[in-house]
């Protein structure tokens, strides 16, 4: 008897958001990247189309990030004291999609820098490079609302990334991508009723569902990982029956968590039976990742280029269609 | 669980003097109303008033369209006037309603399938209602069979387990929450569950009450839309938080909201 594969059926499917803009669309952006749009559960191809594959970012700073594992020096100590050459190197070199530029220099007890040297950064990047780009804030709010709105009125008509909007800080970040015509990442803490009022609340101030993009936040492997993956599978069975407050695509910063941990950048010589330091960070960026690609998100920060490619090349098998993908 | 808001119908004294005169005003501010409030679909009933149905049921329908974009449940035994209702819906619609008996169930599934609408199918026939659950149980299955054999998706079949009046009919109470629970079991994909809410308050003095409880009860026990009044906010916020309860939206502070917004 032939084999019939059982289909689930589902009501609506995840609303796409476009980042960056071309020349024609009031940009300078070589490309643009279209992110969301699955109407099935991730890579199950015959039940639904999956118009976009997920995308890889790699992850810069505005500043030298001292407290990197070494293992990233031969790749990136002779482009991280210029964001722009970095940004430079992660697309031309090892491939990244596009980039997530990371101010961690704004914050006050870093380096403090303003927000006019921020967004000039942002305009070395963004002629640097032709992909589109992803902006995040220092993480502190108070700065971030100075930095942030600079930044979306310096790039304004480049569709941007920008983040990261708040319960308690949406507002101004909000208002900024509504002037200035850029798309939002909505960061909730690993809680899928504030992800989902999160949403309400920005669409409540009239920027449009497919300008937001969904953190949910997440762990590395072995610091909570499922914890991300629940909230993500479960904000995506939201929108696949329905529920539109839900149905933005995600993204998660990967790289960021997996780089706190102990298990990626212990040495081999303290733990001698965990193996190779930094085969053992790249593939525990990759498994990360690769987790998190079977639980919908659409957009992977990474780190290490070498777990990038790993990634890309996960996502690309995966995107291959099957004899039962009809 | 959703609401077809029962406003536009004939019954109602403003609706019927609108048709009498042929002025729109009321219709469609009951339209909007019920649009806003939270409604899903609007039913549209020409009532005793009409001297022609036919005639009044394209009327209502293309006068609330320009009100409001909600699909609308075309509610008569007049099946002339369904079809000529059918005919200038903009949006898929929903039949209300059939009951097992032929040849009505050939009449309005051969409807359904021409203009892709829903159907309401009413767990009764020539016998009248049943008394028990598994009675109800065994005519759903007749309208389950029948609409399959039509072509009709189950997700497109609505079965009334009908509601008697709980002041009159008090021991069908159980049966039909018994029945909603049943029907869920008749087919995979499953049937839809619909009642006529007000029905179970008809004649009590605590209408608003019974109704929003019976709701309630109903979404526990796996209903899926209600004929019902939809500017009762308390109503639709207690249907909104029992979904909450039943896990069938995910909470978020604003979920009332939500519900209410939900098209």
């Amino acid at each position: 008897m032939a084999f019939n594969a059982v289909k689930e059926k589902y009501r609506s499917k995840v609303g796409e958001v476009v980042l960056g803009a071309t020349k024609e669309q009031g940009g300078t952006r070589a490309y643009t990247i279209t992110v969301g749009g699955e109407a099935a559960l991730p890579f199950l191809h015959f039940e639904g189309d999956i118009p976009n594959r997920p995308v890889v970012a790699l992850e810069i700073w505005d500043v030298e990030p001292t407290d990197w594992n070494d293992c990233f020096k031969p790749f990136y100590a002779d482009v991280w004291n210029d964001p722009a050459a970095w940004a430079k190197k992660c697309v031309e070199e090892f491939g990244a999609d596009l980039i997530v530029l990371r101010f961690k220099g704004a914050d006050p007890d870093i380096k403090d820098a303003s927000p006019e040297d921020c967004a000039k950064v942002v305009k070395d990047v963004l002629a640097a490079v032709g992909c589109p780009l992803v902006v995040i804030g220092c993480g502190k709010p108070e700065k971030d609302n100075l930095v942030l709105p600079l930044v979306a009125e310096t790039a304004a008509g480049e569709n941007l990334l920008l983040g990261v909007a708040e319960q308690d800080n949406y507002k101004s970040l909000t208002a900024a991508c509504m002037v200035h015509k850029h798309n939002i990442i909505a960061q909730s803490p690993i809680d899928i009723n504030i992800c989902k009022q999160l949403n309400i609340l920005i669409t409540d101030m009239n920027l449009p569902a497919n300008r937001i993009v969904i953190d949910p936040t997440i762990a590395a492997l072995g610091y909570g990982v499922e914890y991300g993956y629940s909230i993500m599978e479960r904000a995506r069975n939201g929108a696949l029956q329905g529920d539109n407050m839900l149905g933005m695509p995600m993204i998660g910063n990967v790289g960021f968590e997996v780089w706190r941990t102990k298990e990626a950048n212990a040495s081999a010589a303290d733990f001698p039976a965990w193996g190779e330091q930094e085969t053992r960070g790249i593939l525990w960026e990759a498994t990360t990742a690769m987790a998190l690609l079977q639980a919908g998100i659409d957009v992977v920060v990474m780190r290490h280029p070498k777990a990038a490619t790993l990634i890309k090349q996960n996502i690309e098998e995966l995107m291959v269609k099957t004899s039962f993908d009809e | 669980m959703f609401i077809i808001g029962e406003r536009i119908n004939g019954m109602f004294k403003d609706i019927a003097q609108a048709i009498k005169d042929e002025d729109p005003r009321a219709v469609q501010e009951w339209a909007r109303k019920q649009d806003i409030s939270g409604a899903r679909y609007l039913d549209i009933n020409t009532g005793p008033a009409s001297k022609d149905p036919v005639r009044t049921m394209r009327w209502l329908v293309e006068v609330t369209q320009e009100a409001s974009d909600l699909p609308l449940a075309l509610d008569s035994t007049n099946y002339d006037a369904i079809e000529a209702g059918l005919e200038v819906c903009k949006r898929p619609a929903m039949i209300n309603s059939v009951p097992a008996e032929w040849p009505k169930m050939e009449r309005v599934f051969t409807l359904a399938k021409k203009f892709n609408s829903s159907v309401i199918g009413l767990a009764m026939n020539e016998q009248g209602i049943p008394k028990d659950a598994d009675t109800r149980v065994a005519l759903a299955m007749e309208l389950v069979a029948c609409a399959d054999s039509y072509g009709i998706p189950m997700e497109d079949l609505y079965i009334d387990p009908l509601v008697l009046p709980c002041n009159v009919g008090q021991d069908h109470g159980p049966e039909v929450m018994m029945t909603l629970r049943q029907i869920k079991l008749l087919a995979d994909p499953s049937p839809r569950t619909v009642v006529g809410l007000s029905n179970i308050s008809q004649g009590t003095k605590s209408r608003e009450l019974i109704n929003r409880v019976f709701a309630v009860m109903g979404v526990a026990n796996g209903l899926d839309a209600a004929v019902a009044d939809a500017c009762d906010h308390e109503l639709i916020e207690s249907i909104a938080t029992s979904r909450i309860i039943m896990n069938i939206d995910i909470y978020c502070d604003s979920y009332v909201d939500v519900y209410r917004k939900q098209k």
